[in-house]
């Protein structure tokens, strides 16, 4: 009778944890004799990540690790309406994230590592950035022998080949991109150009891609001769410098997204998501594991060098693009400029 | 004499006082200064939410009969400028959500603090009436952000305020010591003046001072005038006395004498030899008393001059060398070669010598030698030797009382106020009077030891 009232237990739970979609599930064992366990929730697929994790692990030997991936929608969901057993959250869904601390659902830590971090890559030390990675363009050479430097140099050079660039021109559907939502969003911040360069993909019958991946592989292919907004960090690995397509980044503005961390406040093992915390927010030191993960690290001096990088401000502002009737709207008048049905 | 019992000090209670006062203002300086910055940092907030409300209602539009809402990135952005609070929003439509937190708490005021997911928040809160197809819509924006910013900045104040105070009650303590030593420094002046000044020196003080002093230094004034006055009574009364009863006394001994060498009869003589007898007493007794009294009055207010004890000593042998030669004593003197400096009563030391020196004579018989030793050091000793009837078991210690006379006088006249004196002046000069026998043969040593 205990039995069979503990396995429906059991299989409540099990059911419970598997309402949110998980796309991969990997275990590293503790090296020697496992001491902990630490459970990560993350956006961030497996080559990226398997680096830095074994790296973390040679310095905790006693750690075992579960490295779970699921969509940002699906971290939200585990973490937001389940607060399922995890002891860190890793997206990059900069405004979920935020959604998350300002909810209530992190915990604060402090550490050298936190504070030596510059103060846009941080909030309410809840919330803690480890990686730049740019939106970048990534076009090919032979139907761009001038590169564009500006969205203005852009949409002109557009504008005077419409048949050029018809069925040729493709950025993210920022409607099942959470990404591309949050690219285009900052975007219509920082200039007026952007629904201009919109109403111009529109007119030249703009493609609509779910990842970077598919972008670059259609540009690499001669399928597009222009992918806007592409991971920049994602198309560097992928794109070998010699051949005829390039990565452009844009001097009027490049928008900066931040991968970040939190610890929930339910975390079972807070101690390892804390050393976590501090080990990827140092990244910068350790460039064997960088350059293998391909995730370019916290870089405070990079934004002093190029002025037209604009890190995704953390903080409530994010929460404004969250809002139903704002996405609504925003995505209605996307849809009405790039699809023109 | 006793003196005046210190009981409390003006110096500290004004200090006390003075910081309790800093003391208080320091406390409410604090409590002035914290509430007015909280409640400016409170204000700040609210201000700035009000804003955030504002800028939310003015983008609410009617559309297809409905309200709906451009959030403008502003509203929420503009709470993230100045610190790092959490931020809720809620906007409801005749009671219905329309956006936001719907689980976020609606109020009758303008402003709240409540409890909300966890942390303290302040609330503000706005209504705005759309019409919408001719309805009128009722519309309210609420919008919320903990305030662990504002604590931060109240907290930094509360510390600055904390500082402040503190140094401000440190200075002002030193101030207050400062002032309360300032305040004083008159009194003290005075004390100053009044102790500096001689025995006789009764002359009212004139010197300027602050007014609150004026009435003590009028009492002062009145008193040493009463004392001058009373103490020029007391000596011309003394004078008068003793002329008083010397001249009637004198006369009578003229008188008597004369009546004495008229008279044959031996029993005759005999009575007017004794009439003659108590009249020289009654005259050694005047003029003992009245240097008496001059020494009492003398040692409450002791002279301090500078003069040559060696010199004051001759001086005294030369006086009575007179006295001396008439009953062929001889004096002999073994005085320090050089002068002997020291600070003393001129007047009572004479007196003092004077009294032994008279003693030793009157009690030696006469062909015989006084000798008188000045033996300077600490103390000086000056000792009169004489070959005379000595003390002869008389209580030594009895003779330097007032009347009081030893039982080997004879028929030697005497009021028995001599050593007295000389007690009385060595004493006031911080010395004694050591009365012994001559060691070497019958005779009577006195010494004076002056420190
Ligand atoms: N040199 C001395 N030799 C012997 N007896 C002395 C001598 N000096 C003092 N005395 C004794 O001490 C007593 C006190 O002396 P003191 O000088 O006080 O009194 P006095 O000599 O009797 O009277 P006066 O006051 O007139 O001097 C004397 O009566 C005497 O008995
Ligand atoms: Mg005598």
């Amino acid at each position: 009778m205990r039995l069979l009232a503990l396995g429906l237990i059991l299989s409540l739970l099990a059911s419970f944890v598997l309402a949110y979609e998980i796309e991969d599930q990997i275990t590293y064992p503790a090296p020697s004799g496992e001491t902990s366990v630490l459970r990560i929730i993350s956006t961030a697929d497996r080559p990226a990540f398997e680096p830095i994790l074994t790296a973390f692990q040679a310095q905790n030997p006693g750690l075992t690790i579960h490295y779970t991936i699921t969509g940002t929608s699906d971290v939200m969901q585990a973490i937001e309406a389940e607060r399922a057993p995890f002891d860190l959250v890793i997206s990059s869904a900069m405004d979920l994230q935020t959604k998350l601390a300002n909810d209530g659902f992190a915990q604060p830590y402090r550490s050298a590592a936190t504070d030596a971090l510059p103060p846009w890559a941080k909030w309410r030390d809840q919330l803690f950035a480890f990686t730049m990675e740019r939106a970048v363009l990534v076009l090919s050479t032979s139907d761009f022998p001038t590169l564009p430097a500006t969205r203005e140099g852009l949409i002109a050079t557009l504008r005077n080949a419409p048949s050029q660039f018809r069925g040729r021109v493709g950025t993210y559907d920022i409607a099942r991109s959470g990404f591309g939502y949050l690219m285009a969003t900052q975007d219509s911040r920082h200039s007026d150009s952007f629904w201009r360069l919109a109403e111009v993909m529109g007119s030249l019958d703009a493609r609509l891609y779910r990842s970077s991946g598919d972008m670059i592989r259609a540009v690499a292919s001669g399928e597009l001769a222009l992918a806007y907004n592409v991971l920049g960090s994602y198309a560097a690995t992928q794109i070998s410098p010699s051949g005829d397509i390039r990565i452009v980044e844009l001097s009027d503005h490049v928008n900066v997204m931040l991968r970040t961390a939190l610890i929930p406040t339910w975390a079972q093992n807070p101690g390892s998501a804390r050393a976590m915390i501090d080990f990827l927010t140092t990244l910068k030191t350790q460039p064997s594991i960088t350059s293998a993960s391909g995730l370019p690290p916290i870089d405070a001096g990079a934004l002093s060098a190029n002025p037209a990088l604009r890190p995704v401000r953390l903080g409530p502002g994010l929460l404004v693009f969250l809002d139903r009737l704002k996405r609504d709207t925003f995505l209605r008048n996307w849809h009405s400029a790039v699809s023109r049905e | 004499m006793t003196g005046p019992v210190a009981r409390g000090s003006i110096r500290r209670t004004l200090f006390l006082q003075l910081c309790a006062i800093a003391a208080l203002l320091a406390v409410a300086f604090f409590f002035i200064v914290r509430s007015l910055a909280e409640g400016a940092a409170e204000q700040t907030q609210d201000d700035i939410l009000a804003a955030s409300a504002t800028a939310i209602a003015d983008s609410l539009r009617a559309e297809d009969g409905a309200v709906t809402l451009e959030l403008p990135y502003s509203a929420l952005s503009m709470l993230g400028t100045i610190n790092e609070d959490r931020v809720f929003y809620r906007i409801t439509v005749n009671g219905e959500t329309l956006t936001g937190y719907d689980d976020l708490p609606l109020g009758d005021s303008a402003f709240a603090t409540f409890n909300y997911r966890g942390d303290t928040v302040r609330r503000v809160q706005q209504s705005r009436v759309i019409s919408t197809g001719g309805s009128a819509q009722q519309v309210t924006i609420a919008v919320a952000q903990t305030r662990r910013g504002m604590e931060a900045i109240s907290g930094r104040i509360t510390a600055t305020a904390t500082a402040v105070a503190l140094a401000f009650f440190g200075v002002a303590a030193g101030l207050s010591l400062w002032a309360a030593h300032t305040a004083l420094s008159p009194f003290q002046r005075m004390t100053q003046s009044v102790t500096r000044r001689g025995p006789t020196d009764l002359r009212p003080i004139t010197s300027a001072m602050p007014q609150e002093l004026v009435p003590l230094a009028s009492a002062i004034n009145g008193f040493m005038g009463r004392l001058g006055a009373s103490l020029k009574r007391s000596e011309d009364f003394i004078t008068e006395a003793a002329h008083r009863v010397r001249t009637p006394l004198a006369t009578v001994r003229t008188q008597a004498e004369i009546t004495h060498r008229k008279l044959q009869k031996p029993e005759h003589k005999q009575a007017i030899r004794s009439m003659i007898r108590a009249v020289d007493e009654s005259s050694r007794s005047a003029g003992q008393m009245l240097d008496h009294a001059m020494v009492t009055l003398r040692t409450d207010s002791l002279d301090h001059a500078q003069l040559d004890l060696r010199d004051l000593v001759a001086d005294t042998c030369e006086r009575l060398a007179p006295t001396a030669d008439l009953k062929d004593i001889r004096l002999t003197q073994s005085l320090p070669p050089g002068p002997v400096p020291y600070t003393g009563d001129r007047v009572l030391l004479q007196s003092a010598l004077r009294n032994i020196l008279d003693n030793a004579i009157k009690y030696s018989p006469a062909d015989s030698t006084v000798s008188v030793d000045f033996a300077p050091g600490t103390p000086h000793r000056i000792s009169f030797t004489d070959q005379g009837r000595g003390f002869n078991g008389t209580s030594l210690s009895d003779l330097t009382h007032r009347f009081s006379r030893g039982s080997n006088v004879d028929d030697i006249v005497g009021s028995g106020l001599g050593l007295t004196i000389a007690d009385e002046v060595a004493r006031a000069h911080g010395g004694a009077l050591d009365i012994s026998e001559n060691t070497e043969r019958t005779g009577a040593c006195v010494s004076l030891l002056l420190a």
